[in-house]
């Protein structure tokens, strides 16, 4: 499980009926510094996040357990929205 | 997940039985500003995508998730194939045709 | 599992029900020696074990095992906290910490 920052949104129509009604997001995984780290990823959502903000991501096959269909072929859920990240030396949120 | 580009297909006669009936396509991996990644990947195709489409993909054991690669030795499978997607607000890749048909992505 | 030093903790009021309020942390991965895993990404975990900032710990990442320790099967939870570590031995010497509450074995 990691932490990123919201920087988009994937449209797609045609997938999966286990997947109808799952948003989408473009995931960029970031370090406690706001840096970014690693490729960016899709993602979908449970939580409602939007542009921008910091989110808690759960991979592998635990992420589908998040899902209103687990059985999908997803490895990447926000599970999270984060609020606060205090960390040494500084703080961070989806408001920074 | 990863964005990618379909851009073949593989054909193997000699193969596990389990996976005779799946459909492989190669997928290039792309970033989210659409330029490809050198890296590519062998994928069970879930949903019918085609030649140049740009689809999502799931790897692992999350890929064996679906009706067609349970149980199967899979570790990636195509679950969607792509219609648009923005960065920071910006329209990075939208779908030919879907224009026409007055489709709005913000509305989906 | 791998080593690795809490770096922060995570507050996510908005949050799938299975975390409900957990305590999670981000821990960085390290070496051994204390050294930052350049290879590895920092983690966000499930803290089972009480950790702190600062603290060095056992992280429990990627595997069925973090749910067996959650208590749920299905729980979208793949990384924990499970242990603080109070000493690391190296080949017979005492790498970590650096001056140990009891002698080195040599």
């Amino acid at each position: 499980m990691y932490l990123g920052r919201v920087i988009g949104r994937v449209v797609a129509t045609h997938k999966l009926a286990g997947l109808k009604g799952v948003a989408l997001q473009l995931v960029r995984p970031v370090d406690e510094h706001g840096e970014s780290a690693g490729a960016t990823v899709v993602a979908c959502d449970t939580v409602g996040s939007g542009l921008g903000d910091l989110v808690h991501v759960c991979d592998g096959r635990e992420s589908t357990y998040a899902l209103p269909d687990p059985f999908v072929p997803v490895d990447a859920t926000i599970v999270g929205h984060v609020e606060a990240f205090d960390y040494e030396g500084g703080s961070a949120g989806s408001a920074a | 997940m990863f964005i990618g580009r379909i851009v073949g297909t593989v054909v193997s006669t000699v193969r596990d039985p389990k996976v005779v009936e799946l459909k492989l396509q190669i997928v290039q991996e792309l970033d989210e500003h659409n330029v490809p990644r050198e890296k590519y990947v062998v994928a069970a195709d879930t949903v019918g995508a085609g030649h140049g489409d740009l689809v999502l993909f799931a790897q692992g054991s999350s890929a064996r998730q679906t009706v067609v690669t349970d149980g199967r030795p899979i570790d990636a499978a195509i679950f969607a194939v792509i219609d648009s997607w923005d960065v920071d607000g910006e329209v990075v890749y939208q779908k030919e045709g879907l224009e026409t048909l007055g489709y709005e992505p913000a509305e989906v | 599992m791998k080593i690795g030093r809490v770096i922060g903790t995570v507050v996510t009021p908005i949050q799938h029900p299975a975390y409900d309020g957990r305590r999670l942390l981000a821990v960085r991965p390290e070496t051994p020696a204390g050294e930052a895993d350049a290879g590895d990404r920092m983690f966000v975990a499930v803290d089972r074990a009480q950790a702190g900032i600062g603290d060095r710990v056992l992280l429990l990442a990627e595997g069925s095992s973090v749910r067996d320790v959650i208590g749920d099967a299905v729980a979208p939870i793949r990384c924990a906290v499970v242990g603080i570590i109070d000493e690391i031995e190296r080949d017979g010497r005492v790498i970590w910490p650096a001056s140990p509450a009891h002698a080195s074995l040599d």
